[in-house]
């Protein structure tokens, strides 16, 4: 199967996918641990975090590959999506009632919220940053994303939307961590069951993490 | 007990097929699952109907020939059974059971229930077997292998080539039954030599043949009739990235 | 009357092999690439050919009826191979494994060619295992072996109970490896339903496409017939559902002698038959006697359960009969004594056609877990099977067809009676006497395949480097070819009521009751009389569903059942005409004071083999006396 000219086999897909995915995971998890310096009660400490992000040049040469790795992700995942589509034109009467765990099942459901969200993400405070937005009336900068996100998540309907797709979010990340150690070959009849035991503890925590700034500024600021 | 049957007819592979009725009575619960379709087509040649086409051999669960997806699970409701393993106690009087052949692209129907899986034999000729002639063996006692991998090995072997794992698959990839076979002979010395040009031979095979990517879902293992380990596509996915990488 | 040749080299037993081979003619690369060979059947037998011949550079074509070559009924061989490698310093040769054949075959086998095939036994294994068939492995890392029924040395080699699977898988991926290349091409779905001869040279075959029912015309320089054995001619068997005798049985008519057709094995430890509509009878394998004790109620007619019969009320009838043997006497001695009492009136179950395997002393001696490890998948394909579990009540077993010892009559070289014809495996009779010894069939397959085939056929074969391309517009292909649709319309024309499957049923029911385990003289003249007057009813009352043109299961069916028919008739013709018994064949007019088989060296130490003399007519029987040069023939006694 081809993609921009390259013939990929599906194992190179899987590796793509699941390399962009873990690279995604890492991600979260400096997003998230920068998120909950807003909780600290001295707002300064987030400042300075988001100074930090927003100058280090590195910081900066990562923001592309970030970028990077979310188009690859999710477009070889629709590629893979629709082509195993294809791979059965006609459907089971009976719906399956295999192993075929629901997260893994519903990945790519998930998967178009998760973007759904992430465009509403980027309305909310990249494109606010990059100026396409016009900035909230209590925020003092294009970067003052902390008074962003009081403004907004002191929205109920906005901070629903955010734990429901944080929600998904997690279901996403319950199969992906756990299917990116499977697709590497890190697979142990020993050590396995310990990785999905991870998987699981670190989707959890990626999802209640998230949620807890929504809950923050709507209950308790 | 009396069962209704749903069961898919095709006339072949060019026309459309469609799901038909059966009421069947008398289904004693000692009988096997071909054998109850035995019956349903003694019936059915007696009343001067034409009778249901479906794969069968052994019947003792080895030669792989049987595979139906029945009620939703390819060889039905046991684990680590097959078809013909199947008896009719496992169902109640009064059931409705629906009965498809497998679904996919690379499996097309020949008649009712039975399909082609010559995809399988196509992917183990491009590279599944050991480039070694007769009369150049060595005596066996000079290869040691160590029980435990020996058993491995075994335990990737035990496939009977059935296609429930491209059945029970929500993208009909064939990754359990290629990665047995590849898993197999790299475990083994007899086999580790050719190992690299095995896996990307028998991957290009399996892709060309219109099977779906796998996604770690994971139903294969939960059907495979033999309990295969999706342990071994691990394996393979090692294997592929090694010599797609290190080793061209 | 013909002379049988069978071409036995002269010399030293342990030498006509390898002197034979030095003197075979042999064919040159360039002439290989020339000459076609098909090969019928892709078992262990015919798929180590196919792949070995290939390799020699010859062009094969290969034909079966399954959709692949994997699902030939060697995949369904259970306990192991055999070979004289010695490993467990247990005193084994090639010579001992030989004796242990040829006994175990009650001399009725020919010397010379069960002498090979425990030579070649040795490089089966090293080849085996080069391939990657995982054999069972000690924790050093060398093969494992174990002991087998019949023998007092550990020579057979296993891949668990799926050593016929993992040979056959073995051998299927040399062939693969020949398609590969391109010296073989594979057609499966392809029913042979007529072989070609043309100035008396066997030149192709027609075989009908299982998935267009179009008939094909396929030709070549030889055609190998490894098309296994005809036990699904009880109908009840263990065998695959699919396994027949047609092809053999074209051969047959085509002027291939069969011989011993009437030495059939019966396995004693299969699941016994449960309900009516039961169309496959399962093997147990033949280790559970290591461990299982076998018995009937004392009282006839015992309808209690087997927990609730006191240990006093029990007839453990083998441990009773042969003290020295107990429950591991041979196979055809325990088959024969579990219908001796079934016969009686003391068979369990609700049919009384069935005895109890019991693991109950087993279990209590050496604990749950140590049965486990060595029977677990047999105690689950068991409770799959029949709802009951093994390890808490006793299992049912009865005896069920087997092992055909008979097949095509073959020369030292595996040739028919036709020149270019040969058959290898289970088709053919030459290496299994009146029985066969547990563990040799898949050596017999892959040693004939592999190692004795391919060097034999060249000595024909070196005969024909001038003959160009088989022309499949031969008149003798067209003839061929409208005699086979002739066959097919007159089935399809019958339009009666009745399914092949239930006079396939009929027939096999006759067969085992008046040619089965027990044969007598008045018995076999009735089940001849029964079998005629139900062929007769075949051929007026048989339905036919469909077309002739399309994937139609049943008229594959009928085309068997014909068969059938005739073979089972010759099978007769065969017991009726051994007036002794031997092996697997028992006439109840030939048996000692104590019930056993009583052997007549005098004047049965010979091959039958039957030839064709038209439809209808009594069949000619040849023989080719067995002369034993080696051994002295003695009675077995397992008491």
């Amino acid at each position: 199967m081809k993609f921009i000219g390259i013939k990929l086999s599906s194992l190179s897909h899987k590796y793509i996918v699941a390399l962009a995915g873990a690279f995604l995971m890492m991600f979260l998890v400096v997003h998230l641990s920068t998120n909950l310096l807003m909780l600290t009660g001295d707002r300064a400490d987030f400042d300075k975090a988001v100074e930090f992000l927003l100058t280090n040049p590195f910081i900066k040469v990562m923001e592309y590959v970030l970028f990077a790795g979310f188009i690859i992700h999710i477009l070889l995942g629709v590629i893979v999506w629709f082509r195993n589509r294809k791979a059965r034109p006609v459907g089971y009467l009976v719906a399956q009632s295999s192993g075929t765990s629901p997260f893994s099942k519903f990945m790519m459901h998930t998967g178009i919220i998760i973007f759904l969200f992430l465009l509403m993400h980027f309305y909310h405070f990249f494109f606010v940053k990059i100026g396409l937005v016009p900035l909230p009336p209590n925020a003092l900068s294009e970067s003052d994303f902390y008074s962003m996100s009081v403004y907004l998540f002191q929205q109920p309907a906005v901070s629903i939307a955010y734990i429901v797709s944080f929600i998904f979010l997690s279901f996403h990340l319950f199969h992906g961590f756990q299917s990116a150690f499977q697709t590497f070959g890190l697979h142990h009849s020993k050590y396995s069951p310990w990785v999905r035991i991870a998987g699981a503890i670190y989707a959890i925590a990626i999802g209640i993490g998230f949620s807890v700034i929504p809950i923050y500024f709507l209950f308790f600021y | 007990m009396d069962i209704t049957l749903k069961i898919w007819r095709q006339k072949n592979t060019a026309i459309k097929g469609k799901f038909e009725n059966y009421t069947l009575k008398g289904v004693s619960p000692e009988m096997s699952f071909l054998e109850m379709l035995d019956y349903l087509n003694k019936t059915l040649i007696e009343a001067g109907k034409e009778p249901v086409v479906f794969e069968h051999d052994c019947r003792e669960g080895i030669c792989g020939a049987c595979g139906l997806y029945i009620n939703g699970r390819p060889h039905g409701p046991l684990t680590h059974t097959t078809t013909c393993e199947l008896h009719m106690r496992e169902f109640k009087d009064g059931d409705t059971i629906v009965v498809e052949p497998w679904r996919s692209k690379a499996f097309p129907i020949i008649k009712d229930l039975s399909v082609d899986r010559s995809a399988f034999d196509k992917i183990l000729i491009a590279g599944g077997f050991i480039n070694i002639d007769t009369g150049a063996a060595a005596e066996a006692n000079s290869i040691l292998i160590s029980k435990t991998l020996a058993d491995k090995a075994f335990d990737a072997a035990v496939c009977i080539g059935c296609g429930a794992c491209v059945a029970a698959c929500q993208n009909s990839s064939a990754m359990l039954f290629v990665a047995a076979k590849v898993a197999q002979y790299a475990m083994l010395p007899q086999g580790k030599v050719e190992a690299n040009e095995r896996v990307l031979k028998m991957v290009d095979s399996m892709d060309d043949l219109g099977f779906g990517f796998c996604s770690n879902t994971y139903a294969c293992e939960f059907d495979c009739p033999k309990g295969i380990s999706v342990e071994f596509i691990a394996q393979m996915n090692r294997e592929f990235l090694w010599a797609k990488t290190c080793k061209k | 009357m013909i002379q049988l040749d069978a071409k036995i080299p002269q010399g030293p037993l342990a030498e006509k092999w390898s002197r034979h081979k030095d003197a075979l003619k042999l064919v040159n690369p360039a002439n290989k690439k020339k000459l076609e060979i098909i090969v019928v059947g892709s078992g262990l037998a015919g798929a180590s050919a196919a792949g070995a011949l290939g390799e020699l550079g010859y062009n094969v074509k290969v034909f079966c009826f399954q959709d692949s070559p994997r699902r030939a009924h060697s995949v369904a061989a259970q306990g192991g191979i055999s070979a004289a490698k010695n490993y467990k310093n247990d005193g084994d040769s090639v010579y001992r494994l030989f004796l242990d054949m040829l006994k175990g075959g009650d001399y009725r086998a020919r010397e010379a060619n069960v002498y090979r095939a425990a030579e070649v036994s040795n490089q089966v294994i090293d080849h085996l295992t080069a391939l990657g068939v995982p054999f069972a492995r000690d924790y050093g890392g060398t093969l494992d072996n174990r002991s087998f029924g019949g023998v007092q040395v550990s020579r057979t080699f296993y891949a668990k109970g799926q050593t016929g699977q993992q040979c056959l898988l073995g051998a299927y991926s040399s062939l693969n490896r020949q398609v590969a290349k391109g010296t073989v091409v594979m057609y499966p779905r392809r029913d042979m339903l007529d072989l070609v001869v043309i100035g008396g040279k066997a030149r192709g075959i027609i075989v009908r496409n299982l998935v267009t029912g179009q008939i094909e015309r396929h030709g070549a320089h030889a055609v190998v017939l490894a098309t296994g054995g005809y036990g699904t001619v009880f109908y009840l068997s263990t065998l695959a559902l699919g396994s027949n005798a047609s092809a053999a049985w074209a051969a047959y008519k085509k002027g291939a002698m069969f011989a011993n057709p009437s030495f059939i094995q019966i396995h004693p430890t299969s699941i016994p038959v449960l309900n009516d509509y039961q169309s496959k009878l399962t093997l147990m394998s033949e280790s559970l006697r290591n461990d299982g004790r076998v018995w009937v109620p004392l009282q006839a007619g015992d309808k209690r359960h087997p927990n609730a019969i006191p240990e006093h009320e029990r007839d453990y009838y083998l441990e009773r009969r042969y003290p020295a043997f107990g429950n591991l006497v041979p196979r055809d001695v325990a088959s024969r004594a579990a219908k001796e009492r079934c016969d009686a009136g003391f068979g369990v179950g609700e049919t009384g056609l069935s005895v109890y395997l019991d693991f109950k002393d087993s279990i209590a001696r050496l604990g749950k877990a140590a049965i486990e490890a060595r029977y677990s998948n047999l105690f689950e394909m068991y409770q799959k099977i029949t709802g009951d579990d093994p390890y808490t009540q006793p299992m049912r077993i009865y005896p069920a067809g087997h092992y055909t010892m008979g097949g095509l009559w073959v020369d030292y070289n595996l040739m028919t009676t036709i020149d270019g014809l040969f058959a290898i495996g289970e088709s053919n009779f030459s290496d299994h006497g009146a029985n066969r010894l547990g563990a040799s069939s898949l050596l017999q397959c892959a040693g004939d395949g592999y190692f004795i085939l391919p060097n034999t056929i060249s000595d024909y074969l070196a005969g024909e480097i001038r003959t160009p391309k088989t022309n499949v517009a031969a008149p003798e292909f067209e003839k061929s070819q409208i005699e086979t649709q002739q066959r097919i319309e007159r089935l399809m024309n019958i339009k009666g009521s009745k399914t092949a499957s239930s006079f396939h049923k009929r027939l096999g029911k006759i067969l085992w009751d008046h040619c089965g385990m027990v044969r007598s003289q008045e018995g076999l003249k009735k089940g001849m009389a029964l079998l005629d007057e139900l062929q007769n009813e075949f051929y007026s009352d048989l339905a036919l569903p469909g077309s002739a043109t399309e994937v139609n299961q049943e008229l594959e069916k009928a085309l068997r059942v014909a068969d059938f028919f005739e073979v089972g008739k010759l099978m007769i013709e065969d017991a009726l005409e051994r007036n002794e018994s031997c092996g697997a064949h028992f006439r109840e007019e030939y048996q000692t004071a104590t019930g056993e088989a009583q052997r007549n060296d005098r004047d049965y130490a010979f091959v039958a083999a039957w030839q064709f003399t038209g439809s209808g007519q009594k069949p000619v029987m040849h023989k080719e006396p067995l002369v034993f040069e080696s051994v002295e023939l003695k009675e077995r006694s397992y008491a």
